[in-house]
């Protein structure tokens, strides 16, 4: 059996809850003030989610890179395999803001979206 | 060539005042030193801002833009690489704003300033850390730009001197960028930042040293090694220390009010915020100059930077439309108990408005008390990385009040 003691984010109030868990099963939650920061202990303890941002490198943009996130948590063990995945993308500028840069990132239920725009450098014709 | 108002900045706070105030039917100048406007925004690549005002969880850049949208739909003026030099009081009606730009200097007049410059981030010498004056040592916004805006990768092996929320922010860039963080070292007995981000630590398995200071700095050319040395409850020294070997240094040891510019107008500033006095228009110790965002308080939310700007804007209406605001009988604030600051300074009395106020130590079941208007609450916990803020209802009389936390 493993108590797990986390201090709740979903609101500032930040209670101290307890969650014991027993093989994959939880036994009790305590500490907590409202059903969503039981439901979040839980899910933290079981499996732990987290919004992924980082940048990724622009061809032929006015900036170097653009910044991007996952539109919806990914599981934490999954984290460390898409930054080394998306280290190795690169976009064409231009990007714009919420435009998906890959979807569905090694079989992950997410997106990953740009968080900025990056405009394209402009190019001479030359005749 | 007179404004209504010019506001001084274009992060969050002033890009909020702008839009306010034009909306407000002012005309209105935005001048900002950067090519870009959002402030420090755009290298703020990580998720939570906007929770409170929009009720969204969006990024730095994502909340920037809605902002810049704001404001290009409401008929600001803006002039990007406008450094401003000067703030004269030409008279109490008018104001003169003096701004370096690539044209050269330039200057513009206005009937009312909001000046939402920002902060700058403390440094190495200011924080007591000495040694080797080597390669590898940034501040941790400094080191964001690098990694958000330019792709750059400062180090690989870190150290983070102060577990603010910066400092625990820089801590997950670097660990999702594949670095080791190798300590994040805070000063004081407790953690700094807010609870999510404390999450952070836990997430990456990143070494906390709670109750030490980095003290020196060795290295050839580049970083090489950090003291680290354990402090009492004075903070004062004690021990040898330990040697942690690392390539990077990352200061993130809190915010200082960029108020120069303020100062030299003649401004009074407030030794415990750091940013100008102000009333509960926002408007400094000079008739018809506002202060909003981090150059008032340093905030630990973009919300309330945002909140500020629009409060210091209806303050500028109020004072363009009246040609000034009515002269009143201004009720002073007092500290009282925990209290480190508390602003605004003065209030009219005839509106409502927030207060904010940070205590100067963590205080479970604090009791939050401003015994001359008979408001009291209870607050489950308070920590000075928190901001209090209180609505505060109009009708307040008397020559004074006083929060008290305890």
């Amino acid at each position: 059996m493993t108590v797990y003691k986390l201090t709740c984010v979903i609101c500032p109030l930040s209670c101290s809850v307890e969650v014991e868990v027993e093989g994959n099963r939880v036994k009790d939650v305590r500490g907590f003030s409202c059903p969503r920061g039981k439901e979040w202990a839980v899910e933290e303890v079981l499996s732990p989610k987290r919004v992924v941002m980082t940048v990724i490198r622009v061809r032929a943009g006015k900036e170097p890179v653009v910044s991007v996130k996952t539109d919806s948590p990914i599981p934490k063990e999954r984290i460390r395999e898409l930054m080394s995945y998306l280290a190795t993308l690169e976009v064409e500028a231009p990007v714009f803001i919420g435009q998906v840069v890959v979807e569905h990132p090694l079989g992950l239920e997410t997106k990953v979206v740009a968080t900025r725009s990056v405009e394209a450098v402009e190019t001479r014709e030359h005749a | 060539m007179m404004y209504d108002v010019v506001v001084v900045g274009g992060g969050p706070a002033g890009l909020a005042s702008a839009s306010e105030s034009s909306k407000l039917g002012l005309r209105t100048l935005l001048l900002d030193e950067n090519p870009r406007l959002g402030g420090i925004l755009p290298q703020c690549i990580h998720p939570g801002f906007g929770l409170h005002c929009l009720g969204e969880d969006l990024t730095g850049p994502e909340f920037a833009h809605r902002l810049i949208e704001e404001v290009r739909g409401s008929g600001v003026e803006v002039r990007t690489q406008a450094h401003v030099t000067s703030l004269a009081m030409r008279s109490d009606l008018v104001k003169e704003v003096t701004y370096a730009s690539p044209q050269g200097t330039e200057a513009v007049q206005a009937k009312a300033v909001i000046y939402a410059a920002g902060a700058r981030e403390r440094h190495r010498f200011e924080v007591g850390i000495a040694g080797d004056r080597v390669a590898g040592i940034y501040t941790a916004g400094e080191a964001q730009a690098m990694m958000d805006l330019y792709g750059v990768m400062p180090g690989r092996r870190v150290v983070i001197v102060g577990s603010g929320d910066v400092g625990l922010i820089m801590a997950r860039r670097f660990a999702l960028e594949g670095a080791e963080v190798v300590g994040v070292v805070e000063m004081l007995p407790y953690p700094g930042g807010l609870a999510r981000n404390l999450m952070i630590l836990r997430d990456f398995d990143i070494p906390l040293y709670l109750s030490h200071k980095v003290t020196e700095v060795r290295g050839r050319g580049r970083v090489e090694r950090v003291k680290v040395v354990r402090v009492n409850e004075e903070l004062r020294e004690t021990g040898e220390g330990f040697w942690i070997d690392c390539d990077t240094l990352l200061i993130s040891a809190g915010l200082v009010p960029r108020v120069k510019i303020l100062r030299r107008a003649g401004a009074i500033m407030d030794p415990a915020t750091g940013g100008p006095v102000v009333n509960d228009r926002l408007e400094t110790t000079l008739p018809g100059v506002f202060a909003a965002g981090n150059s008032l308080i340093i905030n630990d939310l973009v919300d309330y930077a945002v909140e500020q700007g629009r409060t210091a804007a209806k303050g500028a209406e109020e004072f363009v439309r009246g040609n000034g605001i009515p002269t009143r009988r201004w009720i002073r604030v007092r500290r009282g108990g925990y209290v480190r600051f508390v602003v605004p300074h003065m209030l009219g009395g005839d509106r409502d408005f927030w207060l904010y106020a940070r205590v100067s130590r963590p205080v479970e079941d604090a009791l939050v008390e401003v015994p001359e208007i008979g408001l009291r609450r209870k607050v489950p916990v308070l920590k000075p990385s928190e901001m209090l803020r209180l609505r505060i209802k109009s009708g307040v009389e008397g020559g004074r009040v006083t929060l008290v936390i305890r």
